[in-house]
């Protein structure tokens, strides 16, 4: 575990709050490099609990966990030689609890699982827990797939104290108090030019 | 975020492009969700649909309620032989009284062109035409549309001939404003007498030559000759409507080229198509059945979410 550096500390932002309430401010939680330091860490603690990942699945959830499944996936595959990974992808929108209580429909993303759950230990990856609701919707749809033997959560970042339902990551990257009129922006070098989490305040 | 423009879906004139594109796109997520082990989505829990069949369907109303089913929708249906209509009831009154049990969304098939549309207008729900007279059958010509799409990787472009019954049929005229406004070339083939007569102010041409027809084409879209709507005879019988306008294997294996032959249904075999094409390499027939729950799926998702609690 090199890559285990405590980096499980809560960062305080509060102090953003006194910044111009009609402007939109930004602050970096994460840069490049430690986004980097981070996703080798989770990608160790994923070897250190699955070996081999025979028996494994990694699930990223549409439509942003998908990057982060996809970096982690090359990271096991080109760092640390895991040959037999099985990756999918998981749309939520059908089986979210909010269908017609938001003001525009929801887009839907392709899911694209290529092999049955049915006994296997499968790893949710999600960019930001933030309510717990969207998990809770993959867990739901997961079951059209099968039975699995253990479910996880992955998160690169952990919005706690937010929480609306009892959902809690298996393996997080960053855990942050962030408030409710902020948001956490996740970037990644192949969508939107630079790895970097960002939290945004709304004026 | 996109959305439909409509509230109801009485016909394809009524919808745009953009609709058109929207509704395939989700049926493709759709069709992905009727492949798996558990087909089978919550998202319309607290959605009722009733489904109103004033006329004799098998396919379209079993597709309909399936759709509705996998995406966990409250469901009732009746057809017009064990209701009210018969004891003299208006269709209003039918529908209101309908609604009067919490009812969110109709799915009607009415044998007088127009009557979704003039439904649409008096009572308090969202209304899915699933078949008006000789008007249209949006849902077939999207199902349509999906599958040649499938098959050949878009709409645009193709060159699409409709053969047979073109007077009487909804699918013939949904499909033809459905394909040109994907940016596809139609044709229609037939017995002169079953072609409307003012046909080319569609942007749509007559091929008389049901052979020259094929060549033209890359997929034929065969209609069904609907013996109880020719309240005349249109043509002298149906063997020599066999001769000219029947598609055999024969006839394919002499063409330069493979085209994909479709048909709505029901079949009549042996009549305006041959088993062994019905069952052959070229048909998607069964595929279209198939898409039809996927694309009828993402046209009452899409409908739904514009209900407002």
């Amino acid at each position: 575990m090199i890559f285990a550096i405590a980096f499980d500390n809560v960062i305080e932002i509060s102090y953003i709050c006194s910044h111009n309430t009609h402007n939109m401010s930004q602050k970096t939680l994460l840069n490049s490099k430690e986004v980097n330091i981070i996703l080798h860490r989770l990608a160790c603690q994923l070897i250190e609990k699955h070996l081999d990942f025979s028996n494994t699945i990694l699930i990223g959830i549409q439509p942003r966990g998908t990057f982060l499944a996809n970096r982690l996936s090359q990271i096991l595959k080109n760092d640390y030689q895991v040959s037999d990974l099985k990756l999918g992808f998981l749309d939520i929108t059908f089986f979210r609890d909010d269908f017609r209580r938001n003001e525009k429909p929801f887009e839907a993303n392709q899911t694209q699982i290529e092999f049955l759950v049915e006994d296997k230990n499968v790893v949710f990856i999600d960019d930001v827990l933030y309510t717990g609701r969207s998990i809770r919707a993959a867990l739901t749809a997961i079951q059209s797939f099968g039975r699995p033997k253990s479910i996880e959560l992955l998160t690169l970042i952990d919005r706690r104290f937010s929480r609306d339902l009892p959902i809690q990551p298996d393996y997080r990257g960053r855990q942050v108090d962030a408030i409710n009129n902020e948001k956490v922006l996740v970037k990644w070098a192949e969508n939107d030019g630079e790895d970097a989490v960002y939290i945004e305040v709304k004026g | 975020m996109k959305e439909l423009s409509v509230n109801h879906l009485l016909g394809i004139k009524y919808i745009n492009t953009n609709d058109i594109n929207l509704i395939l796109e989700t049926a493709d997520q759709f069709k992905e969700v009727i492949n798996r082990p558990i087909k089978k989505v919550p998202s319309l829990r607290d959605i009722t649909i009733a489904n109103i069949f004033f006329e004799n369907s098998t396919r379209t109303k079993l597709s309909f309620e399936l759709a509705q089913k996998r995406l966990s929708a409250d469901v009732m249906s009746f057809s017009s032989a064990q209701s009210s209509v018969k004891k003299g009831e208006t269709l209003i009154d039918t529908v209101n009284n309908i609604l009067a049990m919490k009812v969110d969304m109709v799915v009607m098939r009415h044998s007088s062109p127009g009557a979704a549309h003039f439904l649409s207008q008096h009572v308090k729900a969202s209304i899915v035409n699933a078949g008006d007279g000789a008007h249209e059958h949006p849902t077939q010509a999207l199902l349509d549309s999906y599958t040649i799409r499938e098959k050949l990787g878009e709409v645009a472009g193709k060159k699409i001939v409709i053969v047979g019954d073109i007077l009487h049929s909804r699918v013939a005229l949904s499909n033809i404003f459905a394909l040109q406004m994907q940016g596809a070339e139609v044709k229609v083939c037939g017995p002169k007498t079953l072609i409307p007569q003012y046909i080319n102010s569609l942007g749509v041409t007559y091929e008389p030559n049901l052979i020259k027809a094929l060549e033209w084409c890359d997929v034929a879209n065969m209609l069904r000759v609907q013996n109880e709507r020719l309240d005349v005879s249109y043509f002298p019988n149906t063997r020599e409507y066999t001769q000219q306008f029947g598609l055999t294997n024969e006839i394919l294996n002499n063409l330069n080229k493979k085209i994909v032959v479709m048909h709505p249904g029901p079949i009549n075999r042996g009549v305006e198509i041959t088993s062994d094409v019905a069952d052959g390499n070229h048909s998607v027939i069964l595929d279209q059945v198939e898409n039809g729950v996927a694309v009828r799926m993402a046209v009452i998702y899409l409908l739904a979410s514009k209900i407002k609690n």
